[in-house]
């Protein structure tokens, strides 16, 4: 099974999107939107302390306000859980939780912790009434900083005996990584921050639980990802049969991973619409959602390479802090291991060490935020391989291509492990180069330098591959993921020879419908407009593992296009049975199944539908109906790769950067529909970008995070970004029948380490090396008055002053 | 997000919204564009029991010559006073910075009284009026004064306003000389990290953005200039005597060095236009 090239069906045409009539007019209805009449509404009352002893929560006033239903404390609801909030993936035998439930009972351990719900009849009055709730605290000291509650300076459970919740190691050969520490010409050691990161989705999140009249069935309304596996969760959590819950993902505003996950306030809607068997609402504010929601990254990372004299890696150790935040939400502490096997990114080296450590501080939980791991890892291996790339006087392309893995050893067995799929490294490089007019821009740059311009222009390149497609099930197995990497899919033909599709996948902005009814357009010969997709309700689409992680099309984007396949297989059957032929004699063109050599002996993909309703003349033991459901689990992950060249003006007065030019090479196999593929690398720059120049969680000393407003937590807008260049190579992916990998995170990956490596790029001259993320103004201000005062400035791009 | 009740009432002329805030000037607050005061309410920080709505009233809205002076009624949108011929010409540093503040859709619902009544000291367009060496006039029961600009912002979000006075008109020297007007901020959208207008036209005049608390003269740069200092020297002193705020955005030592810099920036970019 192969795709159609573009030219002879839809597959690879730039169709528009046909989502976005109904989100782009308001027509789409997200959960706020939604008009469920006698609806409650729930306001959280929530921790103003990092760390405190819950001494008392005083209801009584709250309660006798006006529209007031109910109030509850912890205590109120402890006896309503089966079970405590959910983590999927404890990623070590030992690896330890704290007790985490929607409401905190005896401690809080973040600003923003639930102590106590007021349900009203309004939001207004829900609100006043939460003003209201008097809670006595017990202030106890705050475990804030990564590296100081790695040390267990403080306690940030006090029921817990440390911080430190995992050690989750990777070093498959001990010696050969000694050996080539002890024999290298050059290494660098490294530490980055990764700061913390505020997903920040456009819609904020939001859920709305309608208990059915009869039978006791609860509809929960969510702002999610995931539908299926919220189902289950809250089945186990709440003790509610699975079977009783259908879970609906209406339109959803972005999730980034930020909606990949179980949150209290889902919970305790469930929760009290069963208890008080009235509709129970909750939408979030964006101040509340920035305290309220996982954050993202918060690592620190050391890394180390081992080169030989000609720059040749021959060893990475990466050891990384991870910011577990409060508690482990649903994936929290895998987050750093899907990362784990990256750290030598695009680079062939023989020895590999990892290790990390997840610790607990007093902040909101981190967990899944695009790319999850990968670019953390892409960041810290790209930034290290320019810092020995300026070691050894080598231009960061040279750098690169002395250690690329060469195209002829894919598939390639990675030093950690993993088995890459396919990848041509040099030819993403080669025309990333070619579209940014690299050398024109090192002319510039030595102009620039030499004129003494106060405006210098740095180049930063970011060379990377990264694994999504997630995931074969049996790999999540060893990685102790407690549920499979599958997806399910059903293909249908109505009696008319209308076309619907069912898919496990559930789409928050990635134009799934119009990707999937392109695959299934081109394999039943139909228009993609006769072609529906529906998604994102456990009562249509009983089995999914929903989207995150690049994963939909490779693997759910898959299961469609088997099913189709079935369906024309059954077709073709009922065709052979009605033209006298022999299955095989028939072929597929133009929505007909024809004989080979005599077309005008066919019958209509329409009609075979039909007749397969009206079942009057089926071939002996054929059921009727076309229609067919695969459930597919991929065999590896899928390896997506490119170049991407940052091109930064940095003020050298006042320490501003500026993004000038920016070029994206990607390759992500074959492409269904490169203007979608567009809009994902787009976007997805935008939200590295962000992170590389912008955006910060920032605390103040007492653990209150200050960066609660789009005024203060700084997402760039057009405004701030070029127009960028993008290009694309195609590998396509063995790993799936349809040789795609997976774009929705690249972007993401690729950018961060770009534009840093762009900055340090323009500065290093100036003896300025290493910079903190987000490279604000005042960063560059005070590491280049830094520099000036140590005299650190070098004549040369050699070496550096770290 | 949800303010705290109060009662809304549109004022129908500025006798009404005047007489209105008398009723209770200390628990009133009028109503203009709304972006300053309704996000103080969301976040409760503001709870005025009554809203006095002077949004429509449309004989505030101008942009006119009047004498020596241009005119500007104080309900002129900001993008109506960016687009104005009038300003254009004869305050072009004032249209400048009026087409700076925010972005599109503030522009299109802020006003310049509200502006300026506000008295923030990160708000781009008081700076601008202090350096044109503008004046305000407002109305209270015992009718008309004029404030001249620099007399007017007292305090952090405190002018000379008394509780029951409605700011009615910005006026500004016409101004033939050089202008400029620098805004530092990270992004297109955002408050003035630090901010300049500069006015050179025989005396200069300089006022700076979030350098204070309030919108302020830089006294010591224009003193430097008066005595004959190059806009280098002269911009060398631009946070002589102030107390620069600190926030998530910058240190107030990093905003003393932007005032430096964006000060002889302003200049020479003010000296350069007047040609």
């Amino acid at each position: 099974m192969t795709v159609t090239a573009a030219g002879a069906g839809v597959v690879g045409t730039r169709l528009l999107r046909r989502e976005d009539p109904a989100l782009l007019s308001g027509e789409a209805r997200y959960v706020d939107d939604l008009a469920v009449p006698g609806a409650l509404h729930l306001v959280m009352v929530r921790s103003p302390h990092a760390h405190a002893r819950i001494v008392s929560v005083d209801l009584e006033a709250a309660r006798s306000m006006p529209g007031v239903v109910a109030a509850f404390s912890g205590v109120d609801l402890a006896g309503q859980w089966a079970a405590p909030m959910p983590c999927a993936w404890p990623v070590t035998e030992d690896m330890v939780s704290p007790p985490h439930y929607p409401l905190a009972v005896e401690e809080t351990a973040y600003v923003g912790d639930g102590v106590a719900v007021v349900v009203a009849a309004t939001r207004a009055q829900a609100q006043d009434a939460a003003a209201a709730v008097d809670v006595a605290y017990e202030v106890l000291p705050a475990a804030l900083d990564l590296e100081e509650a790695a040390a267990d300076r403080v306690a940030a459970h006090s029921a817990l005996a440390s911080n430190r919740s995992y050690t989750w190691e990777l070093t498959p050969d001990p010696a050969a990584v000694e050996r080539a520490f002890a024999e290298a010409a050059v290494t660098v050691s490294e530490r980055y921050v990764q700061q913390r990161l505020i997903p920040a989705a456009m819609e904020p999140r939001g859920v709305c639980v309608v208990p059915q009249p009869f039978g006791g069935e609860l509809v929960v309304y969510s702002a999610t990802q995931i539908p299926h596996i919220l189902r289950t969760m809250v089945g186990v959590t709440a003790g509610v049969p699975e079977s009783r819950l259908r879970i609906v993902a209406p339109a959803v505003g972005g999730g980034f991973g930020s909606k990949l996950n179980v949150y209290a306030e889902e919970l305790l809607c469930v929760v009290l619409a069963r208890t008080l068997r009235r509709p129970v609402r909750w939408n979030e504010e964006r101040s509340e959602g920035a305290v309220a929601t996982i954050h993202g990254r918060g690592q620190v990372q050391t890394i180390e390479l081992a080169a030989d004299a000609d720059g040749k890696v021959t060893a990475v150790r990466a050891r990384i802090l991870a910011d577990m935040g409060a508690y482990h939400q649903l994936v929290t502490p895998g987050i750093p291991i899907l990362g784990a096997f990256l750290y030598h990114g695009v680079y062939d080296v023989a020895a590999y060490s990892f290790e990390c450590i997840g610790v607990f501080t007093n902040k909101t939980p981190t967990d899944a935020y695009r790319g999850a791991g990968r670019p953390e890892a892409t960041y810290a291996i790209e930034r290290a391989i320019d810092a020995l790339g300026r070691r050894l006087g080598l231009d960061p392309v040279e750098i690169r291509r002395r250690n690329f893995i060469a195209p002829e050893r894919f598939p390639y067995t990675s030093s950690a492990g993993l088995v890459f799929d396919s990848g041509e490294y040099a030819r993403a490089l080669d025309m990333a180069l070619e579209l940014a007019g690299y050398g024109d821009l090192r002319a510039e740059q030595a102009r620039r330098r030499e004129h003494g311009d106060r405006r210098l222009l740095g180049i930063g390149l970011s060379s990377y591959v990264e694994m999504c497609g997630l995931a074969p099930s049996r790999v999540l197995a060893s990685l102790r993921y407690a549920a499979g990497g599958w997806e399910a899919a059903t293909v249908r033909m109505l009696p008319t020879g209308k076309v619907q599709v069912v898919s496990g996948a559930s789409p928050h902005g990635q134009g799934h419908v119009t990707s999937w009814s392109m695959i299934v357009a081109d394999k039943l010969g139909v228009s993609p407009e006769d072609v529906e997709v529906l998604h994102s309700d456990t009562a249509l689409s009983p089995f999914g593992m929903d989207t995150y992680g690049s994963r939909s099309l490779s693997v759910g984007g898959t299961a469609i296009a088997m099913a189709a396949d079935r369906v024309v297989d059954k077709a073709r059957l009922l065709a052979a049975h009605q033209l006298e032929c022999a299955p095989e004699d028939l072929e597929l063109h133009g929505g007909e199944l024809a004989v080979k050599g005599s077309p005008t002996r066919s019958v209509a993909m329409g009609q075979l539908a039909f007749d397969a309703f009206t079942a009057h003349d089926l071939p002996e033991g054929m059921e009727p109906n076309l229609e067919a459901s695969v459930t597919f689990d991929p065999t590896n992950f899928t390896f997506p790769f490119g170049t991407h060249v940052a091109v930064v003006e940095v003020d050298t007065e006042t320490g501003r950067v500026d993004l000038v030019r920016y070029t994206a090479v990607d390759d992500c196999g074959n492409q269904i529909n490169p203007l979608i593929v567009d809009g994902q690398v787009h976007g997805g720059i935008a939200q590295g970008v962000g992170q590389a120049l912008w955006e910060e969680a920032v605390y103040d000393a007492a653990g209150n995070l200050l960066t609660t407003g789009l005024g203060d937590y700084l997402v760039p807008s057009a405004c701030e970004l070029p127009s960028f260049t993008v290009g694309r190579t195609v590998t396509p992916s063995p790993s799936n029948p349809l040789g795609v990998k997976g774009i929705g995170e690249a972007g993401t990956i690729a950018s961060t380490p770009a534009v840093v490596n762009a900055v340090i790029d323009a500065l290093a001259p100036l003896g300025v090396t290493d910079l903190d993320m987000p490279v604000t103004p005042e960063r560059v201000w005070r590491a280049l008055e830094g520099a000036a005062r140590s005299g650190a400035g070098i004549p040369t791009s050699e070496g550096g002053a770290a | 997000m949800i303010p705290a009740p109060f009662e809304y009432r549109r004022a129908g002329s500025v006798d009404e919204a005047v007489a209105l805030l008398a009723e209770d000037p200390d628990e009133r607050k009028l109503l203009a564009g709304g972006h300053s005061l309704l996000p103080l309410m969301k976040l409760r920080l503001a709870t005025p029991t009554v809203l006095v709505d002077v949004g429509r009233l449309a004989e505030l809205s101008y942009v006119r010559e009047d004498g020596d002076h241009v005119a500007i009624g104080a309900l002129t949108r900001h993008c109506d006073l960016e687009a104005a011929p009038v300003a254009r010409e004869h305050a072009p540093l004032l249209s400048h910075v009026a087409g700076q503040v925010g972005d599109p859709q503030v522009r299109h619902r802020g006003t310049i009284g509200g502006s300026v009544a506000h008295g923030d000291p990160a708000s781009d367009l008081p700076a601008a009026v202090l350096a044109l060496g503008g004046s305000f006039v407002v109305q209270g029961p015992q009718g008309h004064r004029e404030l001249a600009a620099e007399d007017f912002f007292q305090g952090f979000l405190e002018t000379a306003m008394a509780p029951d006075e409605m700011l009615t008109e910005i006026r500004v020297p016409k101004s033939g000389g050089g202008w400029a007007f620098q805004k530092f901020n990270r992004r297109a959208q955002d408050w003035a990290i630090v901010g300049v207008a500069a006015s050179v036209n025989g005396s200069s005049r300089v006022a700076l953005v979030n350098m204070g608390p309030t919108p302020l003269r830089a006294r010591a740069v224009e003193a430097a200039l008066a005595a004959g200092a190059s806009a280098e020297e002269a911009a060398s002193r631009a946070a002589e005597g102030l107390e620069p705020p600190a926030d998530v955005q910058a240190s107030a030592e990093y905003r003393a060095h932007l005032a430096r810099v964006l000060v002889r920036r302003a200049l020479e970019e003010a000296t350069a236009r007047r040609g």
